[in-house]
């Protein structure tokens, strides 16, 4: 059994999804279960997985026994062990903690919405599972397709605009991943990760392989919204229904920055990224640009999830710059940060669910007085904003630290300056909802007798999982030490110092 | 310009499949009508397509598959006298990802349409705007 973890974890969500399909037209009500069996069988296999890659080192699998490169092989080691069973733990959470929301916001389209969710985290888990770069296009594809339709079915009147236009820079975005993989077929026969690998070394002064390389990080940074290619991102998440955007905004982007960690270190090598190209620099200054852009929208909004979008914009600038310092540290953060960003982000796309599905809104208007109203669901989002802004001893302090050391190391000051700039921006932004929610209702009444607004907060079904996922943000903060020395560490090649 | 016109005649493959893949980007950057984008996309995806399918083939090859003659099983088979099947058998893939993802655009079209009762985008984000 558990030498079939790497192909359980795509299969039985995939198979799993048409059963829901099918269940939903006997019974509405079969859904919610089969999909939490499905998503708790490939998060234990995930976790499952990680263990054995940390006890026995990287696992090969090979799909139908065909050896690579003429078969499909799935290789896990530690980066993807990491990955996968953030993706999988993450979607189980939101699928446990939106139930009671998608049964309110589209209670006809329940069967439907938990096929297209499974097909999403299939998606996802596939493409970080793959060592083969075709089959990650056809599960990007698969990914992709299903997040426009779960985008699509938010808010009446804006989603589907947003999501069309979501679809237009997607598929461009995958179709350049594409055709840069058709380069390198051209230069190397083969499509295996591994194999393209050790056929490369020789053929780093080719045209083709430059050209393979750039187009290929130019369709992911498409896909992983890395300003200034960011346009689709803020309107797509943000009319998105809360269950949808809490699944994909910490998932989508934080997978595409895996698929560019997974080229540069493992299908090319980080000499040939960052020496050879010589881009790396001018990457990293564009890194720069999306932090301080994405801060400055940010601050710009007047509402709370489409603050939240452009927060994720600077995200993605932060594991881009790093992972493009070209040096250990740097990198380090960017792949600890992939995890602590889906957390936050999942952390703060929960929070905005439970606000609507109590307040139906979430204006800064709609925030006044909800301390006393929400003060469960207040207190884990301070605890997330406490970890956007990176405060210790939550995770996101240990993440920005590797960033902020490996940017020193690299002696580029620029993204040093971006990073605490954005740290700022971030404490203005959230002690500005803080006092909204705090203060505002208090204001009307001079401190006097004022009432403050009964308690009506979230039921215990969506309170229970956002308490884990907080809760999750000390304690990742607390292990950061472990995650690096027994998981990230292996990932990095010796050479990167 | 000998050199120019021998580059665009030996290449000729590349140099379709990028005029495609121009044609399909200005119509998905510049057309104002959302089925014109969508077209754009499809013709955009078509270049990629044409591009994959050009790189298989080999001149003087013949289909990749061993004939089951007589003694056929004891023919030394030349790999140089075969097209490569593997990118045809990728685009199968891809063609099947192109119409699936034209499904989903048409259909966020007509749901577009229903709401707003026009095509032209700058119509529909004038009418968000008036609300």
């Amino acid at each position: 059994m558990s030498q079939h973890y790497p192909t359980l974890l795509v299969t039985v969500p995939l198979l799993a999804a048409f059963i829901i399909s099918a269940a939903g037209w006997i019974n509405k009500r079969l859904c919610f279960p089969f999909a939490v069996a499905t998503l708790t069988v490939a998060a234990y296999s995930c976790v499952g997985l990680l263990f054995r890659v940390l006890h026995e080192g990287v696992v090969h699998y090979r799909l139908g026994g065909w050896p690579p490169p003429w078969g499909i092989a799935y290789y896990v080691d530690q980066l993807n062990g990491l990955v996968l069973s953030v993706i999988s733990v993450s979607a189980l959470i939101n699928l446990i903690a939106s139930k009671r929301s998608i049964e309110r916001e589209f209670p006809e389209k329940i069967g439907p919405f938990y096929t297209l969710y499974v097909l999403f985290v299939t998606g996802m888990l596939g493409i970080t599972v793959t060592g083969d770069a075709f089959n990650l296009y056809v599960l990007l594809e698969i990914g992709s397709l299903t997040g426009y339709a779960l985008i699509a079915m938010g808010d009446k009147d804006r989603a589907p605009l947003a999501s069309l236009n979501y679809l237009y820079m997607g598929t461009i975005g995958a179709c350049f991943y594409l055709l840069g993989v058709g380069y390198l077929y051209i230069v190397t026969g083969s499509l295996n990760m591994v194999d393209i690998a050790s056929i490369l070394p020789g053929l780093y002064q080719s045209k083709a392989v430059m050209t393979a390389f750039i187009i290929c990080m130019v369709g992911m940074w498409i896909k992983m919204a890395f300003f200034p290619l960011h346009g689709w991102l803020p309107n797509a998440y943000t009319f998105a229904p809360s269950a949808s955007s809490s699944l994909i905004a910490p998932l989508m982007t934080k997978v595409m920055i895996y698929v560019m960690i997974r080229f540069i270190l493992t299908v090319f090598t980080p000499k040939f990224a960052f020496s050879t190209l010589a881009v790396s620099d001018s990457v990293v200054w564009l890194a720069v640009i999306a932090i301080v852009m994405g801060a400055i929208f940010a601050l710009a909004q007047r509402d709370l999830k489409k603050m939240l979008t452009y927060i994720i914009v600077a995200e993605v600038g932060y594991m881009v710059g790093g992972a493009w310092l070209g040096n250990r540290a740097g990198m380090t953060g960017a792949i600890l940060h992939i995890v602590n960003d889906a957390l936050m982000t999942l952390c703060a796309f929960l929070v905005v669910g439970n606000i609507v599905y109590k307040v139906k809104g979430y204006s800064f208007e709609d925030l006044k007085g909800l301390f006393s109203k929400m003060p469960f669901t207040m207190g884990a989002f301070v605890i997330g904003a406490l970890s956007i802004i990176g405060v210790p001893p939550t995770c996101g302090f240990f993440s920005k630290w590797y960033l902020i050391s490996g940017a020193i190391q690299a002696s580029h000051y620029g993204f040093v300056v971006a990073l605490l700039f954005s740290s700022l921006v971030n404490v203005v932004l959230f002690f500005r909802i803080i006092e909204i929610g705090y203060y505002e209702p208090f204001g009307d009444h001079h401190g006097h007798d004022h009432h403050p607004e009964p308690m009506a907060e979230a039921p215990l079904s969506m309170l229970v999982p956002l308490f884990i996922v907080a809760a999750g943000l000390v304690l990742v903060g607390l292990y950061t030490g472990d995650i690096v020395n027994h998981i990230i560490q292996f990932v990095i090649p010796k050479g990167l110092l | 310009m000998g050199d120019f016109i021998q580059a665009l005649v030996a290449k000729y493959n590349y140099w379709i499949y990028i005029t495609l893949m121009m044609i399909g980007l200005y119509a998905m950057i510049a057309k104002n009508n959302l089925i014109k984008k969508i077209v754009g996309m499809n013709i955009f995806q078509t270049a990629i397509i044409l591009f994959y399918v050009s790189i298989g083939v080999k001149k003087g090859g013949t289909l990749p598959i061993i004939e089951h003659g007589h003694g056929a099983h004891s023919h030394v088979v030349h790999a140089v006298d075969y097209i490569n099947p593997l990118p045809h058998v990728l685009m199968l893939t891809a063609i099947v990802v192109s119409v699936a993802t034209l499904g989903v655009a048409l259909a966020l079209g007509i749901r577009i349409y229903n709401r707003y009762h026009t095509l032209e985008e700058d119509e529909i984000l004038s009418q968000i705007r008036e609300k």
